[in-house]
Parts: C-alpha cells; sequence; structure tokens
C-alpha cells in the first residue's frame, strides 16, 4: 500500500512539472539548497490524515493475519482475537495444499526479475540512446512513447491474449514476462532523466579520448543513471509484482499463477459447493506478499533520494 | 557499428523466438483440428475405443474445480499407470467458463475435460462447443442418475456430459436459534413466513434467511413452485415470467424482502460465513451439498444446524428442485475424446463416485443415493442427524419439465442489474423479473435465437 502511494507521489511531482523531468529535478535542488522550516497546520493535519489512510489497510491486514479461521468470526476487525495464531497460520499457508504457495512465491519473484529487470535495462538503453543521440524519426518515437503511456494496459490484455493465443505462448511464463517488458512510462522517465543527468560536454570528451559508445555508456553514463534506474526499477517492480489481470486472462494452469491470482483462487474456495473456506490463510498470505515490496522500498528509498540530488548537481 | 551489430543480434533473436512459438501454435492446432474431423464412428467402436484408449494411455487435461476429484485423478491414475491426468483447477464457475469460450474461440488450449455446472451446459451444447457422448455409450447409462441431474445434460437424444453431483434442495436451520424462540420448524412457504417475522421481532439481528438477490437462487425457487418460465426447442426460446409458477414465488418472496426480513447479506461473503456461525441467519434453502461447506466453513455451527425437507406451497406437498450441481464434459476440440470419456465415466460412474462421497460431495446416481450405507451415515455436525435420508429424498422429489436458456450464464450475470434492484429499491420483484426477461429477450435475440 505504501509502495503505490510513494510511487504516485512521485509519479505525480514529474507530471507536475509541464517539462517533466529537468523540473523535478531543479526543484528538489532549490528545497535542499535552500530548506525552508515554514511549517503548516492544515498541511500537517492533511498528512496526518493520509498516512492514517494509508496504514489503516496494513495495520487490518497485520492484526488479522494473527487471527484464526473461528476467531477472525468473533473478534473486533481492529483489534487481536483471544488466540494468536499468526505463526500457525504462516506455517499454513506455506504447506496448505502441497506447498503451493511458494510455487506462486517463486513463480511472482521470476515474473519480477526477468519482467521487471528486463523492463528496467531496456528502458535505460532506450532512454538513454533517446536523450544523448540524434537521429532521424526521434519525434514519431517520442510521439509513440507518450501515446503509448497514456493507454493502460488494462485495455491492451485482450488484444494482447489473442496474438499470444495465436503464437501458442498463452498458459506459460513468456506470456507475463513479454508483455511486462515492455515499459513505456519506464523509457519516458530514463528519457528525461538521462537528458538532464548525464551531461552532453562529458559524452564529448569521453568520445575524445577514444572511448567506444557502449564504454562511456557502462563507465560513464550508468553510474550517473543509477538513482533514474533505481526509481524506474521499483516502478516496474510493483506493476509486476502486483500484476493481475494479464496473468488471469493468460494463464490457466495454477503451477503458474503469481502470488495474486494465487490467493483470488483461495479466496474462490469459500464460494465453491465443497470448498474449504480459508480466509484466515488469504489473509496471512496477503501480507506475506506485501512484505518483499515494503522491503524493497525501505532498502532501495536511500538510493532513490541520494538520487534525486544526485541528479540535481549541475550545472 | 557495436550498437549496429547488437541491434541486429537481438533482432534475430526475436525473430527466431517468434518463429519457434507460431511453430508450436500451429501444430497444436493442426492436431486439434484431426481430432475434429476425425469421424466418431459406430458406438460399439466407440465403447472398444474407450478400452483401448485406456490400454494405450496417454496425457488428457481436466478443467475443474470441484476439491474431491483430486483424490480421483490420484486413484485413477494408479488404477490405470499409463494414463496422466492433469487437474488444472481454471477459475471456480463462471471465470472458467469464460477461459474455455476464450480457448475454444482461440483454437487452442482447449482441455479435455472441463466440469461444466448444469445451468452453463445447454450454452455449449447448443453451440455444439461439448461433445454428443452417446457415440461412447453414455445413451446406456439411462437409469444410473436421478432425473434432475439426468435431464439436464440431455438434449433430444444428444447427452452433453455425465453428472458429478447433484443439489436437490432441503432446508438447512440452525436448531438451536429456533429452540430459543420456540419456532417451529416451517412445513409451507406461509410458515416459513411466519416463523421470519416471529424470529426478526424476537431478536432484531437474526434473520431468518440471508438474500441480496441470487440468480440460482431464485431460479431453483420458481422451479420449485412449478413455474417454467423458459421454454426451448433449439434455437426457439420462449421466456415469460409471468406464469403462474413464478407469481406463486414471487408473492410469497415480495413480503420477505418488502419487510426487510431477510439479511441483506450476499451467499459466500465472509458475512454470511459469519451469519451462519453464530445464529444471525437462521435457515438456508439450498442445494444437498450444503453440508461440506458447512462443516468446513462454520465450525462455530457444529452441532446447531439441521436439515428438514424443503417447505411447501400446499401442505402435504413433497416438490422440490435442483439447486446447483455441475456435470464432466467433454469438449467438441478436445485431442484424447476416448481416453478423455473413460476419465468421466470412471469420475462419475465407477469408483470415482465412492470416492467423492467420502470426501462429503453429493452423488447423482439412483445405486449410491438408494444404498443403506449413505442413507444411515450419521452426520455429527449436525448432531448425529442422518441427513443424507431427507436429502436421497428430495432428489426423488424434483419438479420435472425444467430448463435454461441457452444463454443462461449470460442471464445469470445481469441478474443483479434487473432483479438486484428489488433488493435495494421500490421495484418489486415482478418488475424485476420482467426486466431480467426483457434484457435476456433482447441478448437471445442479437445472438441469432428466434426469443419470444
Amino acid at each position: 500500500m505504501t509502495a503505490t502511494t510513494e510511487h504516485r507521489s512521485r509519479a505525480g511531482r514529474s507530471a507536475g512539472g509541464s517539462s517533466g523531468g529537468p523540473l523535478v529535478i531543479r526543484r528538489g535542488h532549490r528545497r535542499l539548497g535552500h530548506p525552508r522550516r515554514r511549517r503548516s497546520t492544515l498541511l500537517t493535519l492533511l498528512t496526518a490524515i493520509m498516512l492514517i489512510y494509508t496504514l489503516l489497510p496494513l495495520a487490518w491486514l497485520a492484526i488479522n493475519a494473527t487471527k484464526t479461521q473461528t476467531g477472525l468470526f468473533r473478534s473486533f476487525g481492529l483489534w487481536f482475537d483471544r488466540d494468536f495464531a499468526l505463526f500457525g497460520n504462516i506455517a499454513d499457508t506455506f504447506t496448505y495444499d502441497g506447498g503451493i504457495f511458494t510455487r506462486w512465491l517463486l513463480n511472482t519473484l521470476l515474473y519480477v526479475i526477468v519482467g521487471a529487470g528486463g523492463a528496467t535495462l531496456l528502458a535505460t538503453l532506450a532512454g538513454y540512446g533517446l536523450a544523448k543521440f540524434d537521429f532521424p524519426g526521434k519525434k514519431a518515437v517520442f510521439a509513440i512513447v507518450i501515446g503509448a503511456v497514456a493507454v493502460p494496459g488494462t485495455a491492451l490484455a485482450v488484444p494482447t491474449f489473442l496474438m499470444f493465443s495465436n503464437l501458442g505462448l498463452t498458459n506459460s511464463p513468456w506470456a507475463i514476462i513479454i508483455p511486462s517488458l515492455v515499459s513505456p512510462f519506464g523509457l519516458y522517465l530514463m528519457w528525461t532523466y538521462a537528458a538532464d543527468a548525464v551531461p552532453t560536454e562529458i559524452l564529448e570528451s569521453a568520445r575524445v579520448d577514444g572511448a567506444r559508445e557502449f564504454q562511456t555508456f557502462f563507465r560513464i553514463s550508468l553510474p550517473l543513471l543509477s538513482p533514474g534506474i533505481v526509481t524506474v526499477l521499483l516502478f516496474n517492480f510493483v506493476v509486476t509484482w502486483n500484476n493481475y489481470f494479464l496473468p488471469l486472462i493468460m494463464l490457466k494452469d495454477p503451477d503458474w499463477y503469481p502470488l495474486t491470482l494465487g490467493l483470488k483462487s483461495w479466496n474462490a474456495q469459500a464460494a465453491t459447493a465443497g470448498g474449504e473456506a480459508i480466509f484466515n490463510l488469504v489473509i496471512t498470505g496477503s501480507l506475506l506478499t506485501i512484505v518483499p515490496l515494503v522491503v524493497a522500498f525501505l532498502l532501495l528509498q536511500r538510493y532513490w533520494q541520494s538520487g534525486l540530488a544526485a541528479g540535481s548537481v549541475k550545472e | 557499428m557495436t550498437m549496429t551489430r547488437r541491434h541486429t543480434l537481438l533482432l534475430g533473436a526475436a525473430l527466431s523466438m517468434s518463429l519457434i512459438a507460431t511453430a508450436c501454435g500451429s501444430s497444436t492446432g493442426g492436431d486439434s483440428g484431426a481430432a475434429t474431423t476425425k469421424p466418431a464412428g459406430t458406438q460399439a467402436n466407440a465403447a472398444t475405443d474407450v478400452d483401448a484408449a485406456l490400454n494405450a494411455g496417454g496425457t488428457i487435461t481436466v478443467w475443474a474445480w470441484e476439491p474431491t476429484l483430486k483424490q480421483v485423478v490420484a486413484d485413477f491414475q494408479a488404477k490405470y499407470p499409463k494414463v496422466k491426468v492433469n487437474l488444472v483447477n481454471a477459475g471456480t464457475g463462471n471465470d472458467q467458463y469464460t477461459a474455455l469460450q476464450n480457448a475454444i474461440k482461440a483454437g487452442s488450449g482447449v482441455p479435455d475435460v472441463a466440469q461444466i455446472e448444469y445451468y452453463a451446459l445447454p450454452q455449449f451444447a447448443l453451440s455444439k462447443s461439448v461433445t454428443d457422448l452417446t457415440a461412447y455409450g453414455a445413451d446406456k447409462l439411462d437409469g444410473t442418475f436421478t432425473p434432475g441431474p439426468w435431464n439436464s445434460v440431455r438434449s433430444g437424444s444428444a447427452i452433453y456430459g455425465l453428472p458429478m453431483d447433484s443439489g436437490p434442495m432441503a432446508l438447512f436451520y440452525n436448531k438451536e436459534v429456533f429452540d430459543k424462540y420456540k419456532i417451529a420448524v416451517p412445513a409451507t412457504w406461509e410458515d416459513y413466513i411466519a416463523a421470519a417475522k416471529k424470529l426478526h421481532a424476537a431478536d432484531p439481528k437474526a434473520y431468518i434467511t440471508n438474500d441480496t438477490g441470487d440468480a440460482g437462487f431464485t431460479t431453483s425457487m420458481i422451479w420449485q413452485a412449478g413455474g417454467k418460465p423458459y421454454q426451448v426447442d433449439g434455437t426457439n426460446v420462449t421466456i415469460n415470467f409471468a406464469d403462474p409458477g413464478t407469481q406463486r414465488f414471487t408473492a410469497a418472496w415480495q413480503q420477505l424482502v418488502s419487510g426487510k426480513l431477510v439479511a441483506p447479506i450476499s451467499s459466500w461473503s465472509d458475512a454470511w460465513y459469519k451469519g451462519l456461525g453464530d445464529g444471525s441467519i437462521a435457515t438456508l434453502v439450498i442445494g444437498a451439498w450444503m453440508p461440506a461447506n458447512l462443516e468446513g466453513g462454520v465450525k462455530a455451527g457444529s452441532g446447531k444446524w439441521q436439515v428438514a425437507p424443503m417447505p411447501q406451497w400446499e401442505a402435504g406437498g413433497k416438490a422440490t428442485a435442483e439447486n446447483g450441481g455441475s456435470s464432466l464434459a467433454v469438449p467438441e476440440l478436445g485431442a484424447n475424446k476416448a481416453l478423455a470419456y473413460a476419465f468421466i465415466k470412471y469420475a462419475d460412474v465407477e469408483q470415482g463416485v465412492q470416492t467423492r462421497m467420502d470426501g462429503g460431495a453429493f452423488p447423482a446416481t439412483t445405486a449410491e443415493l438408494n444404498s443403506p450405507a449413505f442413507k444411515d451415515k450419521p452426520f455429527p455436525y449436525f448432531g448425529g442427524q442422518k441427513v443424507n435420508q431427507v436429502l436421497a429424498e428430495s432428489a426423488g422429489e424434483v419438479v420435472p419439465g425444467w430448463s435454461y436458456l441457452p444463454y443462461q450464464v449470460y442471464a445469470n450475470s445481469i441478474f443483479n442489474d434487473t432483479v438486484g434492484k428489488a433488493y435495494v429499491s421500490g421495484t418489486t420483484l415482478q418488475d424485476g423479473l420482467k426486466a431480467w426477461q426483457d434484457a435476456s429477450v433482447k441478448y437471445g435475440q442479437e445472438q441469432g435465437f428466434s426469443v419470444q
């Protein structure tokens, strides 16, 4: 939850400046350079409300993951039941139905590492290329990328399904990984970031010194781009981790499900004649599902924040 | 320079990958195409085909969400070691039908066996998406199944699936609540309404049942009341919710809805499970498969629930209806139909039936329903009551002559947009059903049916 919200605010910020990325960085620069200590009661209050609003579902999730199936029904939603069953629930989540939860977790990791990692790599390469090289048709590429940002992935899911079905790729991990590799928003972000963070002068001097383009990219540009890369990586990580609709229509075999679909199928058991209601495992599974997201944000946040500042040091 | 070369390399890799993919796709398509065009052969040949398929072995994919099938598959594979069954839960009900329709439309990825509920089967049967099983000897199974499910899988002389389970309806009630407020178990719907009023007056938090508009429940209730709103003859369909049977149901049920005597809780939600456990939902009029769900999902209700015959429209009557239940069918595009039939016969007629009953499923076969071991089994959850006696009797009293629409899946999906309004606004159930009828007629005409 937190992850998504933080992301939105980041995305909102960059979209706020009409000229895109560079503005974000300059703004950050100004804020850092001249810290203003003015406080606003209204803003503090609004932020506090926002904080509670964001944390409440998390608190609910954490509290209810400690309850048994029976405990869930007999206790108040935002407080603990007399039986504390968190560890039992976690053990059951990992062992239920032959330990399929572990399989879903590994699937999700596969989709995230290959899909989100690949998307970040492609976005970095393409964004850098578009920012630092002039070639005919650049404007057309720009228009296509901006257009692609505007099309929601959900709208493309069904055509993608039909296409993959013709290729015989549905119901396989490729059906999730290949579409995940495409991230127009990530590309746009890298593009605007690279335009600003990598001074053309450095590139020129590297060329003068006889460095090849790939050498320049890996030795000089990549370190300068790393804050942007982390941002795009986090963004793709969240999107792929939470991906639901695409796997829903692409995958039929539960052995390839990501966590999102797997948890949904557990939830659907309660609505099946003869099915077993396992709300406690659905809740515990959901809690376990968001842990890696939270961890990734806490760990990468530092790079990301320092990155925003680092990118702003520009003459 | 380097860049360009890399570029070409990447492009080449991408191209070859898509070529491989295309090759895979077309080969699968070719296989299923061959299977479709292969003549089914004479009946005698087909029966030996089934045995031959079992001996030859092979792999089949089964799409089903029914939990007891897991054990059936394990036993089947142990008995026929050359056969491999991939049991896939491709979603429950509607999700699975959408997936199945998509796969059929795309012509690839179609399973060999699919679980299809009785209400949805006509839709797949009419479009010839599922195989007529008479060619494999299914017509010889006449009398094996109870009339309700058996009629649900047949259309004319064709048989489009084998009944897996059945849901003859009964009244499940929380005896503790009934005893507490000294309410008699209702034998008629009139009694039921009186009980609803008495209970809610005694405890404003308690309701006789829950209902927020459920297409399956409503059609089953109309079924029991003798209504026949759907008349289907091939592609000629008549829909009429103004018939006396339907009006009988709406007149009674409207009193419960208008009087706010039914809990505004949707079935299968977490609140529903909670209500079934704490006594705030006192009865359910539902299919015979319910005991397994109560035992598994409502542990707090153990020892409190009992089963009684479904309330009647006429005192002394015995009429019931089917609620839910599903069949196993063989999609037309499946690659190994003989083996698929061997599996569904094993699961629905042979040893699989007992395995599934042991797992808590309610059978559709007359032999099992009439066996003393089944009828005399006490249920500890129901305070030791032999609930199968009530349920098996219900199976024999299902009102004949009911049929669903050949596009009931769609119709049920718009139920809440039309009849659902009766639960949240001033619309009456009868008006809601009229709106449902109009929308269903319109959709049917768009689909090329001749609907009145």
